[in-house]
This record gives C-alpha cells, sequence and structure tokens, in this order.
C-alpha cells in the first residue's frame, strides 16, 4: 500500500515537468534577421472559412508577388499562416504566439469583429501592428489597428436608400448575434429611419443557427417590403435556402451586408440567389482594366486553385498588405512607429479595387463602394459611388489629436 | 386564421424533425441499452452519402432514400462487430467508446472532405396557404416522417422479425434459449439503427447544410428526446418529441429561435425530475 | 483515521516538491508564450482534478462540468471588470459556481436522479448556460459595468492583481505560479477529504448505495457535499482560464464537456494524479496534432478515447502502477 502511493506520485512528478517539453522543443525559433515575418490569421476551416479562404489565397499571392519583385527593403517576406478553425479562443491563442513567438511585423487577420476584439487587445499590449482588411461595424478608435475595409457610412448608406427606393418602405431585419450583427443592424435603423421608413423587427441569431422555420414564418406575417440580412458564416447560409424553398424568393426581396463576402452565391444555385442585393468596395465580377489584369495574374498563378474572391474580403486583404508594403518603404524600417506615421503620412494604393487612402485621422480608409445584385451565381454591377470617406469612424475618432485613445465606439439610436 | 395554420404546421414541422433525428438513437436505446453519441455522426455521414451520391449523378430521391441508410448501415455493422460488441450491458463505457467514435468520425471526414460547409437544395418547391407560402419538402417530411414511424411500428408490432426483437428486448436469455442469437439480433438491429440515422441525416440535409461538424447541433437534442422519451422506442420518441417539439416551436414564436431551444431543454430538465424513467417508464407502460 | 491521514501526508509532501521544482524551473526557462500555455495546462489540471474527485471518488458522472468552470470564468471577468479590483473577484469565483452546484445537486440528488438521467440534465444544463451567454451580445445583457457581450465573450477580461493594488497586475510567470499553487493546494484538499471520515463515506456510498444507506448515511447529503467540492474546484480552474485566454460561450461548450471526461477516464478513474496527466499528456497531444497538416486532431483524439475505453479500462496511471507493482513481485 505504502509502495503504491509513492510510485503514484513518481509518476506525477514525471508528468508535472513534461510540461516543459513542448514549449522547449519550439525554442531556437528566434526572430532571424534576414526575413521579415508577416502572420496572416484567417479560419481555413469551421463556419468561417467561406470568407477565409480566399482571404488567405490572396494574401499569400500579394505576398508572392511582393517577394518576386524583390522583396521589402532588400529582405524576403515570410508568410505564417494560423487557423483559427472559427474558433474565437484561438484567435488569443494565435494573436499572442505571432507577436511572442514569431515577433511578426505585422498581423493581417481577423474576419468577424468578435475576432478582431479578441486579437485587438492582444497586440496592442505586445505591440505588434495589427490590419484588419473587412467589412465591419465601424467605430474603432485605436493607433495600433488600421481597419481597411467599408463601414457602415460607406455600404449601409448607400444600400438602403437604394433597396428602399426600390422596393419599398418597410424593412425586416435579420443579424448575426454579436457584436457585427448588433452594431450594424442599428446601423440600418438609423438610416430606414432618416429616409422614412421603418424598421418592423430585427431578429438575431447566433453563428450556430441552421433552422430558420419559424423566422421565416414570422417575417410572411409581418409583411415587410425588404428583408435586410446581416447574417455571417457557412451555418447562416441553410437560411437563404430556406427562404428559397419557401418560395418567399419571389415574394419579398432581399439586401445584405455580408452576402457574398465570402462564396454564398456560389453555394446557392441560381433560382436561390438571384435577385439579392448587395453593397461592398469590391466585387470579382468589377470591369475594370485593373481588375482584370490582376484577376488574369491570379488564375495564371493559382491555376484551379484559385478560388472565387466575392466581395471586398479576400481583395481588401490584398489591399492591406500592400498598402503596408508602402508604409514600410516610405519609413525604411518595419518599426511599428515608424511604420504607423509613414501610414498617416496619406499614403494611397491604386489595385484592383481602385484608390484605397489611408485616413490619418482614424486609420480607415476612403474607397470605392459599388451595389450589385445577384445574377447566375455572380454578381452584376448596379451603380458605383466614388472615394467614400469613412465618415462614421471620422464622426468620432480623431487619433492624432488622441493618439492614446483606444476603444470602439457605437452608434446611438 | 391563416396564421393559426402556419403556427401549426411549424409545430408538426418540429415534432416530425425531431422525431426523424431521434428514431435511430431510439431503437438501439430501446432494443439494447446502448446510448450511441456517434448518433450525430451517422447523421452527417448520411447527409454526406447522399451528397456524394447526388454529385455521382444519381438521382436526388435514390441517393437520400437508399443510398443514405444503406450506407450508414454498413458502417453501423462494422462499428458494433469492432466496439459496441466489446462492451455489452456496461453502459457508461459503451456511450464513452461511441463518444470517441464520434470525435474521430468527424475528424476522419474532415481530414477527406474538408470543414466546409456544402449542401444542395430542397426539391419539391413551394406551396400556397392562403396568404403564406411554405415549402413543399418540409410538408414532404411531415408525410414521410409519419410513414417511417408507421412502418417501424408494422414491423415491430406484425412480423416475426419483430417479434424475435421484442423477445430479445425482454429476455435476452429466455430468447437464446428459445434458439435465437441475441448477438445477431444486436447486430441487426444496431445495424436498423444507423441506417435510420444515415436516412435521417440525408433528408435534414437540403434544409440544414452539411459540414462535418454537423452531427454535433443534432446529437444533444436526440439523445435529450430518447431519454426523456423513455424505454419504449415508438410511444417515448412520438411523445418527447411531441412535447419537446411543441414547447421548441412556442417558445420560438414567442420569443426568439434562441429561447425555444433554452425552452426545450428546460421542459426536458423538468419532465426527467418528475419522471426519472423518462415518459414511457411511467405512462404507456410496455408500448412499443 | 490516523493512519490514512498518514499515508496522506507524504503524496502531499511529494506534489509540494512537485509544486515547487514546476515553480522554479519553468517560468525561468519558458519563453513567455510557452509559459502562457502552461498556464492554460495547469488550469485544466485542476478541472481534470474536479471531475476526478467527483466521478472517480463520488461515483456522479457529470456531463457538466464545464458549466461550473465557465460559470468561474465569467464570474470573475464580470466581477473584476465591475470592481476594478480582482481581490475580490476570486473567492467570487470559487463561490458562485459551487453555490450553483449546490442549487443543481439539491435538485438531482434529493429528486433521487441517478446514472445515465444524472448525465442527461447535467448535459442539458451545461446546453442551456451555453446558448443562455450565446445570445447575451445585445447592450440590455450589462451587469453592472461589464457586457457579457455574447459569442464575443470579454476581451477585456483583467489580469490578476496584487491583493488589494489594483494597479499592481500580475506577470504572466506570477500567475503561472499561482495556478500551480491552486493546482496543488485543490490536490491536497481531495487528498485530506478522502482521508477523513466524510471522505470513505463518500466512497462507501459510490461502492454501495443502498449498503451505506442501510448503514444510515444520508446518501444525497454527501454526494450533494463532494459535488458542490468539485464546482468550486472546476471554478477556480475557470478562473485561471480567463486569467490566460479570456471568457466567452465556449467555455461552457459541449467540446469541453466532453474532453475533461475524456482526460478522467484515459488518465484512471479512481485516482486524483491520474487525470492531471491525462490531463496534460493528451493537451500537448491535441497541440501537436493541431500542427500536423495532415491528420485531424478529432480523430486523434476520438481514436484514443476508443482505445482507452477498449484496452485501458483502468486508465493509464493504475494501469502503469499494476505494471509496476507485477514486475516487483517477480
Amino acid at each position: 500500500m505504502q509502495f503504491d502511493r509513492r510510485s503514484l506520485l513518481r509518476t506525477s512528478a514525471i508528468a508535472m515537468g513534461a510540461v516543459a517539453a513542448p514549449a522547449i522543443i519550439h525554442r531556437g525559433a528566434w526572430a532571424q534577421e534576414d526575413v521579415i515575418k508577416v502572420v496572416g490569421i484567417h479560419d481555413a476551416s469551421g463556419g468561417l472559412d467561406i470568407y477565409g479562404q480566399p482571404m488567405i489565397a490572396t494574401l499569400g499571392f500579394a505576398v508572392e508577388e511582393l517577394n518576386a519583385a524583390g522583396g521589402l527593403l532588400g529582405k524576403q517576406v515570410e508568410l505564417i499562416n494560423y487557423d483559427p478553425q472559427s474558433n474565437i479562443q484561438l484567435y488569443t491563442q494565435f494573436a499572442t504566439q505571432a507577436a511572442t513567438r514569431d515577433r511578426a511585423a505585422v498581423v493581417h487577420g481577423g474576419i468577424t469583429s468578435a475576432s478582431r476584439e479578441a486579437m485587438r487587445p492582444i497586440l496592442k499590449r505586445f505591440q505588434t501592428l495589427y490590419f484588419y482588411n473587412t467589412q465591419y461595424e465601424g467605430g474603432v478608435c485605436d493607433r495600433n489597428i488600421f481597419c481597411l475595409g467599408s463601414g457602415p457610412a460607406q455600404n449601409v448608406t448607400k444600400l438602403v436608400p437604394y433597396v428602399m427606393n426600390k422596393w419599398g418602405k418597410k424593412v425586416y431585419v435579420l443579424a448575426a448575434d454579436y457584436n457585427y450583427g448588433q452594431i450594424t443592424a442599428k446601423w440600418v435603423k438609423k438610416y430606414v429611419t432618416e429616409g422614412d421608413g421603418e424598421v418592423l423587427a430585427d431578429e438575431y441569431f447566433p453563428l450556430d443557427v441552421t433552422d430558420f422555420g419559424p423566422t421565416i414564418r414570422k417575417i410572411q406575417a409581418a409583411k415587410p417590403d425588404i428583408v435586410m440580412s446581416l447574417l455571417v458564416g457557412g451555418a447562416h447560409v441553410s437560411f437563404y435556402r430556406q427562404w428559397a424553398a419557401a418560395g418567399m424568393n419571389k415574394e419579398i426581396p432581399l439586401a445584405s451586408t455580408t452576402f457574398g463576402g465570402g462564396n454564398e452565391n456560389k453555394l446557392l444555385s441560381p433560382e436561390e440567389g438571384d435577385g439579392i442585393h448587395a453593397a461592398f468596395a469590391y466585387f470579382q465580377e468589377l470591369d475594370t482594366p485593373a481588375n482584370k489584369a490582376f484577376l488574369e495574374r491570379f488564375h495564371a498563378k493559382l491555376g484551379d486553385k484559385a478560388p472565387y474572391l466575392g466581395a471586398e474580403l479576400a481583395m481588401m486583404t490584398y489591399h492591406g498588405f500592400n498598402i503596408w508594403a508602402e508604409g514600410v518603404k516610405k519609413a525604411g524600417s518595419v518599426d511599428r512607429m515608424a511604420v504607423t506615421e509613414a501610414l498617416e503620412s496619406g499614403i494611397s494604393y491604386q489595385g484592383p479595387a481602385g484608390t484605397t487612402v489611408v485616413d490619418p485621422k482614424t486609420h480607415h480608409a476612403t474607397l470605392d463602394v459599388h451595389i450589385a445584385e445577384v445574377k447566375d451565381q455572380a454578381f452584376e454591377v448596379l451603380e458605383s459611388y466614388a472615394q467614400q470617406p469613412p465618415a462614421d469612424t471620422q464622426a468620432v475618432c480623431d487619433l492624432s489629436a488622441n493618439p492614446n485613445e483606444n476603444k470602439q465606439y457605437v452608434v446611438g439610436i | 386564421m391563416d396564421l393559426a395554420l402556419i403556427v401549426l404546421l411549424q409545430i408538426v414541422t418540429s415534432i416530425a424533425m425531431l422525431a426523424l433525428i431521434s428514431l435511430g438513437l431510439a431503437v438501439i436505446f430501446g432494443m439494447m441499452r446502448v446510448i450511441n453519441l456517434a448518433h450525430g455522426e451517422f447523421l452527417m455521414l448520411g447527409a454526406y452519402a447522399a451528397i456524394l451520391a447526388t454529385g455521382h449523378g444519381v438521382n436526388l430521391w435514390v441517393s437520400m432514400l437508399l443510398v443514405a441508410p444503406v450506407s450508414v448501415a454498413i458502417v453501423g455493422v462494422v462499428v458494433e462487430r469492432l466496439i459496441i460488441r466489446r462492451l455489452y450491458g456496461r453502459m457508461i463505457d459503451t456511450m464513452l467508446a461511441t463518444w470517441g467514435l464520434s470525435l474521430a468520425l468527424i475528424g476522419l471526414v474532415t481530414m477527406i472532405l474538408g470543414n466546409t460547409n456544402t449542401g444542395f437544395s430542397a426539391p419539391l418547391g413551394s406551396i400556397a396557404i392562403g396568404g403564406f407560402r411554405m415549402s413543399g419538402y418540409e410538408l414532404f417530411l411531415i408525410l414521410f416522417t409519419a410513414v417511417l414511424l408507421a412502418v417501424v411500428f408494422v414491423v415491430f408490432r406484425f412480423t416475426r422479425l419483430g417479434l424475435i426483437a421484442r423477445g430479445t428486448m425482454q429476455n435476452p436469455d429466455m430468447a437464446a434459449a428459445l434458439g435465437i442469437a441475441p448477438s445477431t439480433v444486436y447486430a441487426v438491429t444496431f445495424a436498423v439503427g444507423a441506417a435510420l440515422s444515415g436516412l435521417a441525416g440525408a433528408l435534414i440535409a437540403p434544409l440544414a447544410g452539411v459540414v462535418p461538424t454537423m452531427g454535433t447541433a443534432y446529437i444533444a437534442k436526440a439523445f435529450i428526446t430518447v431519454i426523456t422519451g423513455g424505454a419504449a422506442i415508438l410511444a417515448g420518441t412520438i411523445s418527447a418529441s411531441g412535447l419537446l417539439g411543441a414547447v421548441n416551436t412556442l417558445g420560438s414564436f414567442l420569443a426568439t429561435p434562441v429561447l425555444g431551444e433554452v425552452a426545450l431543454l428546460a421542459a426536458a430538465i423538468v419532465l426527467l425530475r418528475l419522471l426519472p424513467r423518462g415518459i414511457t417508464g411511467r405512462f404507456l407502460k410496455g408500448s412499443l | 483515521m490516523n493512519a490514512a491521514l498518514k499515508t496522506t501526508w507524504g503524496p502531499i509532501a511529494l506534489a509540494a516538491l512537485a509544486a515547487l521544482a514546476v515553480c522554479w524551473f519553468l517560468p525561468a526557462t519558458l519563453e513567455l508564450f510557452a509559459l502562457i500555455n502552461a498556464t492554460v495546462f495547469v488550469s485544466m489540471a485542476i478541472l481534470a482534478l474536479s471531475l476526478a474527485l467527483v466521478w472517480g471518488y463520488g461515483g456522479i458522472l457529470c456531463f457538466g462540468q464545464a458549466a461550473f468552470f465557465g460559470l468561474g470564468g465569467y464570474t470573475y471577468a464580470v466581477a473584476a471588470i465591475n470592481f476594478g479590483d480582482t481581490t475580490g473577484a476570486v473567492p467570487l469565483a470559487i463561490l458562485v459556481p459551487a453555490g450553483f452546484a449546490l442549487l443543481l445537486g439539491y435538485f438531482l440528488f434529493y429528486g433521487r436522479i441517478s446514472d445515465v438521467y444524472l448525465g442527461v440534465i447535467t448535459l442539458t444544463v451545461t446546453l442551456i448556460l451555453f446558448k443562455f451567454i450565446n445570445s447575451t451580445a445585445s447592450d440590455i445583457w450589462t451587469i453592472g459595468t461589464a457586457p457579457l457581450g455574447g459569442f464575443n465573450g470579454i476581451p477585456m477580461t483583467p489580469p490578476l492583481n496584487f491583493p488589494g493594488d489594483m494597479t499592481a497586475m500580475l506577470m504572466p510567470d506570477q500567475i503561472f505560479v499561482l495556478a500551480v499553487i491552486g493546482l496543488f493546494l485543490c490536490y491536497a484538499i481531495a487528498k485530506l477529504i478522502l482521508a477523513s471520515h466524510f471522505g470513505r463515506v463518500v466512497v462507501a456510498v459510490k461502492e454501495n448505495e443502498l449498503r451505506a444507506e442501510l448503514l444510515g448515511y444520508d446518501v444525497r447529503l454527501y454526494k450533494l457535499i463532494i459535488f458542490t467540492v468539485g464546482g468550486a474546484m472546476a471554478g477556480l480552474a475557470g478562473m485561471f482560464f480567463a486569467n490566460c485566454v479570456f471568457v466567452s460561450p465556449t467555455m461552457f461548450s459541449l467540446s469541453y464537456s466532453g474532453q475533461i471526461i475524456i482526460w478522467v477516464i484515459v488518465g484512471g478513474l479512481g485516482t486524483l494524479v491520474g487525470p492531471v496527466i491525462g490531463c496534460i499528456l493528451l493537451q500537448m497531444l491535441t497541440n501537436w496534432a493541431g500542427t500536423l497538416e495532415v491528420i485531424d486532431p478529432n480523430l486523434v483524439l476520438g481514436a484514443i478515447l476508443v482505445i482507452a475505453v477498449l484496452l485501458l479500462p483502468k486508465g493509464l496511471l493504475p494501469t502503469i502502477t499494476g505494471l509496476i507493482r507485477r514486475g516487483d513481485r517477480s
């Protein structure tokens, strides 16, 4: 008996020592001086992979293009990709890893606003520059982050009046249940009310909800003129399926701030998806020489593996990396503050999505916005608006006056 | 009036869905006292079997109603041979082993087919009911589930196969003494349960979308429905899904879909506290 | 009684030595990232220990140990944000889950619910908590100054500070040392409980509930108390976890509840050290499997669980000690 307990403890001591093992194995991975490390954190699997896959492809392509052209400051750029598997806690883990172990010069990544808010404080604490290249709800005011996607004052402000003018004034809002959906729904309400319309109801759905049956009945009972979808991720795609299965896509038109951000229009059949309206800073279908040239290079390089780029998420990732590279070139260093100051001097980049200008006061971007309609699994651009400023964030945030500001402003209604 | 009708139809739809996803688990639990926690993955495999088959040009209905149950039944036979058979009578161990199987199947399918949402569109168009529209496929699901339950009832109640199964369920030793090998009965039962799960998975695929982790969304619901129902396979499944499905839908209509789910779970807890052996442990004893 | 206590102090002293060695050795040698990961491992080990006590000795198969874990984390985060100081948040993070375990346990044990039905109810309660927390993104879900955040969780979960001094935040290595001390204390408390009269009744109830009852023990009360202690430990684990990651609804998820059970069964049901080892080994394994491109970590974990149930029904530690003893005898 006595012996038994002692042997038990011996095993425990060995096990406790073993905690150290994985970490020791990783030692020696200290930052090498001859490459510049860039970390990308995008979901390659899980419900958010419909957005993550194309973003990973364009980021990788941007890095390869830059390296082929001689790299940055005479060094090659090494891209490290992490897959947080649509799990919010893995975002924090990988952000910590990027900052403390890889000592990345910059982190590009985050798809949902939840993942951005998980990484932002960590990257700020560990003083690592952060680029968030996704369309989002606006209002982030933090000097360590650059948010280059479009915000509500760029997309919602165009989309809502457009569809209200076309279809009617009564709107039913369906949104993903986290900060993006909650805050963007407020913006939708604001613009609908300003256009003398009425929001009949707003409903919020956790990202894993797949059964929209009762909601579709409720919408039928409410009889809106427009259904506005702020739904996010793979699970929510089943809403569009069930909506079409009930024959509602022939009855009430849909508009969305998120549809097409990934490959939703390719997942749905033409009968299910046709007619949905969306507004983004880019669509793969944009008919401009710059975009055509890019797609040609992109497809020549990736061949069959080239994903459908959908709306702006993947392309702003490409722009975002190139804008960061411009900042590094101008600063002549990858130092965080030097690059930040260079970017604050008003850098602009001309790419497939048109001209993107960094707004020094908010670290957001002025960009082109388009409204498009789904036709036969592709987007047909209906209207374009050149050089829209990030007015929502500009109204509340001035980083040149308050460089230490660190919060996300939320619209009040 | 239309609204009342549509709410009623929605309730019936939820009940049918719940019964459909629970039936395979209920058959295995009722007959063998085995809780198959890989049930959700059997649903998932059925859905993928249907998708792969339609992808290879097989007719949609054939893929859903034939290919899916048959392929999952084969998986069921293998699983019964390799794992379940070694653990008879050890309920907790079986639960843990099938749980491991569930994780392994998720991992395996992710490796082979990728962790991406796929799916196919629901057939049958839509039907107008007064001022409302409803998917014809949902109506089909309600009818199909009813037919399926009836078929299971007839097989158990009126065929020799059903007699053997019920006999083994009541007293395996006596059945063995009468020259029936319980292990064969168990193997067949497990395969039938797996086939029912595969069928259910293929049938819900057009509505829910298909992803390797889709099973996790259903296993808890099915598990709770079966345990709340108690030992009787049909009476338990029907009564529990009737009650829980109604609570779920009413909650969704009156508040939000999330609160509907919470109401379902809370109802199950209250039921189990009042009837610790499930609904059929108290009422409808000895029924199928 | 004295004899039982005597055989208990030895293991506790050895565990103290092991904890000391780890505290002295690891913070000095590990880089920051690995140290934060190690703290996560230790917090998980406390969680494994809590279920090892409740299931392995109390005979209560709780499918919802993650509920207490999550409650501990959320209580800590909400209290720390409201107080601005974490001194009061730590005891709350233990008391609230313990209180919840007390209520739930009263409902279960005084309702004479046992076996698989107990499993279903604990699972269901965890699911309810998960669904509830996951749908609190709206502004109305704010406790004091702390928004619950729904799917987002609470990314601004503040790290621990020195008791009473809210400006002096602890460094990751200090939090690691605290977590190791926490693990040691939980182990010591569990050992002392099991060596006491109370602990031996708990084990007797597990071995034969009817017999214990006929001997005059109130079985329900013993189960309730050990369940509550387990809840408190899981809450402490959640508090440490919140310190190295942050709190989000995944803490309540089914996959956590599942993993805990896997750690205990692989490590060895009916031991305390086994589950701790199982937890740390399996986490290292899943971390490693996550870096593999070809094999999915779920496949590895699932296969291990199936094999463990089929081939090592007693778990890793009892099998190894059994082998050592047999080798010794020959």
